[in-house]
C-alpha cells in the first residue's frame, strides 16, 4: 500500500473502532475490549510505518477535492511531515496504553462500552487534526475533540463535580473556538484556500493583509484548547474525570493539538512581531503562574493537572521564540511522561482510596503497595522536573536554548522580548516544577502513619502499560535531541552549557528547598489526623476514583486544598498559598465578568417571558372568556324565555326584510 | 266570502296561541297554544287556496292537501308530547314549565346525576314546544 492509503488509514481505523464499539457495545459485550484496543494498536502500527516511510524527508501531500464550495475550496488533504509523523506515533502510542489501561482501571464499570468508544473517537480526532492538511478538515477534528472531552470528563456524571466540570471544558474550549473559526476564514479569504501549504507560501510571499488580527483570533483558539492563561481554568476541573482519560488529553490529545496548531502554522504567527510577543507572554504568566498553583493543589491528579498547562507553556514558550523544533520535541517528551504520571497516579488512587495528597502523606508503606506505580511515577517526576538525563532534560533545554539564541539575535524575526520573556519564566518554572514535582514525591511515597490498606494487586493491564511507558520518560530525550534535527529540518536541539547548568541548578534548588521544607513540616504532619477513604476499596479503580472525588470537598471543604498545616507547600508559599490553592482567584474573575451577567440576563428573559409575554396571552384569552361568561347568562332552561327570544328575533327579520323590500 | 275574515280569523287564533305558549305555565295548556298556532296555519293555507284556485285556470289544490298532512304531524306530534309531559308528571309531580329549568347554565358544577338523567324529558318537552 501507498504511504498515503496508510497514512489515511491512521484516523480512520480508531474511528471506524469508535462506530463499531458504539455500535455492538451493549449487544456483543464480548467484543467491546478489542474494539477499542485493535484499532487504536493498528493505527499505531501504521502511524509507525508512515513515519519510518516519511523518515523526516519531503513531505508528503495528497489531496482530494470534497465538494465544490463556489468560492474558497475544501479539500480532504493529507499534509505529512517529519512533525505530523512523529506526533502521530506520539498519539498512537499515548492512546494504546490508555486504551490498554483503561480495561483494567473500568474493570466493572457499566459504561465501559460507550467510554471505550470515546476514546477511540477522541484518537481518530486527534490524528485527524495531525495529518490534516486542509484547516477545514483540522476543525473538524478540532471540534469532535471538544465534544468527546465533554462526554468522557462528565463519565462520573453522578457527581456534580464531573458534571460542572465537563460542562465548563466544552464552554471555556468553545469560547476559544469562536474567534478561531473567525481567524481561519480570515486566513483563508487572505489565502484564498484552506490547504496549509498553499496559506504558507502566500505568508512566504507577504500575502497576508492582517497578520497581527489573525494571528490572535488563532491563539484564542489555541488558549483555549491547549489550556494557556486566561482560557486555563476548564483544565484542572477536567480532573473529575477517569484518570486514563485525563492521561489521553494531558499528554497526546486535545492540549497537544493548540500547541502542534501553531507549530504547523508558525510562520503566520512570525508574521506579526505582536503576535510572538503576546504568545510570550501568555506562555510566562502561564507557566509560573501553573506552577505557584501546582504547589499549593492537594488533589494528586490536579497537581500534575497544573504541571500540565506549566509544560504547555513550554511549548508555547519555545513556539514564542520561533523554534518549533524544540517546542514539538517537548510535546512528544512531555507526552510520554505526563502520560505515565497520570496512570500512575491512577494505581496511587486505586491503592491509596484517597486522591488527597495530605491523606496520602499520613498513610505508611504505600510505596510497597504499589512498586511499579513508585518506580515509574519517580522516573517520570525526575523527567518532570529536568534533572539529567532524563527526556525532560533535553527538551526543556531545547526550549531554553531557543530562548537564549532569540536573546541573542541569533534567531531571525523574533523580537529580544519574547526571548527574555520566555527565558526568566521559564528558569522561574523549573525551579517550581522541581518544587512541586518533590513535593509531589514526599508527600505521596514518604507518608508516616498507619499502614495503607491492602487491596490486593493490581491489574497487569494497568502495570505492565506504566513500564512501558517509563521507557521513553528515561531515554528518549538523550537519543531524540541527536535525531530530531533531521526531522524536523530545523536548529540544533543539543542542550547548550549555559542553559543547562543554570536550568539544573535551578532545578536541583527548588527540590532541595522543598526537601527542606518537608523536613521541617513533617514531624507535626503525624501529630494532626486527617484524611478520608473511599467507602468501597474492593471495587475497581474507577469507581474507587469517583468516591474520592466526591468526597474531597465533604472531607477538605475544596475540591481543590486541605487544610493540611504539615504541607511543604504552605511553608514555601506563604501568604500566596490561600490564593495558589484556587487558581488566582480566575475562576471567581470569570464568575464576575461572565458567569453572573449570563445568568442575570437569564433571569430578565424569564421576568419578560412570565410578566409581559403572557401578560398579553392571558389578556387575548381574556375578551372570549368575559363573552363566554355573559352568553351562559341567556341559558336560563326556561322554554318560554327562548321562544320569547324567537319570537322577537323572527319580528325584528320580518321589520327588517319589509323595509328593505319597500326601500325604506 | 272575502278572503280578509278567514285571515284575520286566523291571526287572532294565532295570537292566541302564542300568547298561549308565552305565558302559560301548564305544560298541556302550552301543547293546546300550539294546537291553537298550527290550526291558525291550516286555515290560511285553506283559505288563500281557495283564494288562489279561483282565479286559476286548473289548480291541484295543495294548499289544501299541505293541511292535511299538517294534521296528521300535529296529531302525532301532540300524542308525543302529551306522553312526554306524562312521564315528566309522573317522575317530578308536576307540569310545571316554570320549574323545569335541568338546562340552565349553573355555576355548580357538582349537581348531582339525578338531575343529568331528569334533564332528558324537559330537553324532549323544549324541542316540543
Amino acid at each position: 500500500m501507498t504511504t498515503t492509503t496508510l497514512a489515511a488509514l491512521v484516523p480512520l481505523l480508531p474511528f471506524l473502532g469508535a462506530a463499531a464499539g458504539l455500535l455492538l457495545g451493549r449487544t456483543a459485550p464480548g467484543f467491546v475490549r478489542p474494539l477499542a484496543v485493535l484499532p487504536t494498536l493498528a493505527s499505531l502500527v501504521l502511524a509507525a510505518v508512515v513515519a519510518v516511510r516519511q523518515g523526516g524527508g519531503k513531505a508528503i501531500d495528497a489531496a482530494t477535492e470534497l465538494t465544490p464550495t463556489g468560492s474558497v475550496p475544501i479539500d480532504l488533504a493529507l499534509h505529512i511531515d517529519g512533525f505530523a509523523a512523529l506526533v502521530a506515533v506520539l498519539v498512537g502510542v499515548v492512546a494504546t496504553c490508555v486504551q490498554i489501561y483503561s480495561t483494567g482501571y473500568l474493570r466493572d464499570d457499566s459504561r465501559y462500552p460507550s467510554y471505550a468508544a470515546l476514546v477511540s473517537l477522541f484518537t481518530s480526532a486527534m490524528l485527524l487534526v495531525v495529518y490534516s492538511g486542509d484547516l477545514m478538515v483540522l476543525l473538524v477534528g478540532w471540534e469532535i475533540m471538544g465534544i468527546c472531552s465533554y462526554f468522557l470528563v462528565g463519565h462520573y456524571w453522578e457527581t456534580p463535580e464531573a458534571r460542572a466540570a465537563s460542562l465548563k471544558a466544552f464552554l471555556v474550549t468553545k469560547l476559544g473556538d469562536v474567534p478561531f473559526l473567525i481567524g481561519l476564514f480570515a486566513l483563508a479569504a487572505d489565502a484564498g484556500s484552506f490547504r496549509i501549504t498553499r496559506i504558507l507560501s502566500t505568508v512566504a510571499d507577504g500575502g497576508l493583509d492582517q497578520p497581527t488580527l489573525i494571528a490572535l483570533l488563532l491563539l484564542a483558539g489555541v488558549a483555549g484548547k491547549s489550556a494557556q492563561f486566561p482560557l486555563h481554568t476548564w483544565l484542572p476541573d477536567a480532573m473529575a474525570g477517569p484518570t486514563p482519560v485525563s492521561a489521553l488529553i494531558h499528554a497526546a490529545t486535545m492540549v497537544a493539538a493548540g500547541v502542534y496548531f501553531v507549530a504547523r502554522l508558525l510562520p503566520v504567527f512570525e508574521a506579526s512581531q505582536a503576535a510572538m510577543v503576546v504568545l510570550a507572554v501568555m506562555a510566562a504568566v502561564t507557566m509560573t503562574g501553573s506552577g505557584l498553583a501546582a504547589l499549593a493543589q492537594d488533589d494528586i491528579k490536579r497537581v500534575l493537572a497544573y504541571s500540565t498547562i506549566g509544560q504547555l507553556g513550554y511549548m508555547t514558550g519555545a513556539l514564542a521564540v520561533a523554534d518549533r523544533g524544540a517546542a514539538v520535541f517537548h510535546l512528544i517528551s512531555h507526552g510520554a511522561f505526563k502520560a505515565l504520571l497520570f496512570l500512575a497516579a491512577g494505581v496511587i488512587i486505586h491503592a491509596a482510596g484517597t486522591n488527597s495528597l495530605a491523606a496520602m502523606s499520613r498513610m505508611g508503606g504505600l510505596r510497597a503497595r504499589v512498586p511499579d506505580a513508585f518506580w515509574t511515577m519517580t522516573v517520570a517526576l525526575l523527567a518532570l522536573a529536568a534533572i539529567p538525563p532524563f527526556s525532560g532534560f533535553f527538551s526543556k533545554e531545547s526550549v531554553l536554548g531557543a530562548a537564549e539564541q532569540a536573546i541573542t539575535g541569533h534567531a531571525q524575526g523574533v523580537p529580544g522580548a519574547a526571548g527574555w520573556i520566555v527565558l526568566v519564566a521559564g528558569l522561574v518554572t523549573a525551579l517550581l516544577t522541581a518544587a512541586y514535582a518533590m513535593r509531589l514525591w514526599l508527600l505521596a511515597f514518604n507518608g508516616r502513619g498507619t499502614e495503607a490498606p491492602d487491596h490486593g494487586r493490581q491489574p497487569r493491564t494497568m502495570t505492565v502499560v506504566l513500564w512501558v511507558l517509563a521507557v521513553p520518560s528515561l531515554a528518549f530525550g538523550a537519543f531524540a535531541y541527536r535525531v530530531l534535527p533531521d526531522w524536523f529540518g530545523g536548529g540544533d536541539l543539543a542542550p547548550t552549557v549555559a542553559t543547562s547548568v543554570l536550568g539544573t541548578g535551578v532545578s536541583l534548588v527548588g527540590g532541595i528547598v522543598t526537601y527542606a521544607a518537608w523536613r521541617h513540616t513533617t514531624s507535626p504532619a503525624a501529630r494532626i489526623p486527617l484524611g478520608a477513604v473511599a467507602a468501597h476499596p474492593e471495587a475497581d479503580a474507577a469507581q474507587v476514583e469517583a468516591e474520592a472525588i466526591a468526597s474531597h470537598a465533604p472531607a477538605y471543604g475544596g475540591v481543590a486544598a486541605a487544610p493540611d498545616p504539615a504541607d511543604p507547600g504552605r511553608l514555601l508559599l506563604g501568604p500566596l498559598h490561600r490564593h495558589a490553592a484556587v487558581g488566582f482567584h480566575l475562576d471567581g474573575v470569570y464568575r464576575a465578568l461572565f458567569v453572573r451577567p449570563v445568568q442575570a440576563a437569564a433571569g430578565l428573559v424569564r421576568f419578560l417571558d412570565r410578566e409581559v409575554v403572557d401578560t398579553y396571552v392571558r389578556g387575548a384569552g381574556a375578551l372570549p372568556r368575559w363573552l363566554g361568561i355573559a352568553v351562559r347568562r341567556a341559558q336560563t332552561g326556561n322554554v318560554q324565555t327562548y321562544v320569547s327570544a324567537l319570537l322577537a328575533g323572527t319580528v325584528v327579520l320580518a321589520v327588517a326584510a319589509v323595509l328593505f323590500a319597500t326601500g325604506a | 266570502m272575502h278572503l280578509a275574515y278567514p285571515a284575520v280569523l286566523s291571526a287572532l287564533l294565532f295570537c292566541t296561541g302564542l300568547y298561549g305558549v308565552l305565558a302559560r305555565r301548564n305544560a298541556i295548556l302550552v301543547l293546546m297554544s300550539v294546537e291553537l298556532m298550527l290550526n291558525a296555519v291550516n286555515l290560511n293555507l285553506v283559505a288563500f287556496d281557495v283564494w288562489l284556485s279561483r282565479a286559476a285556470e286548473e289548480t291541484l289544490h295543495s294548499g289544501q292537501a299541505l293541511t292535511l298532512f299538517t294534521i296528521t304531524i300535529a296529531a302525532a306530534e301532540i300524542g308525543i308530547g302529551l306522553a312526554i309531559v306524562l312521564a315528566v308528571h309522573r317522575n317530578r309531580g308536576t307540569a310545571d314549565i316554570d320549574r323545569l329549568r335541568d338546562t340552565a347554565e349553573s355555576h355548580d358544577l357538582d349537581s348531582p346525576d339525578s338531575d343529568a338523567l331528569a334533564a332528558t324529558p324537559s330537553e324532549k318537552a323544549e324541542a316540543t314546544a
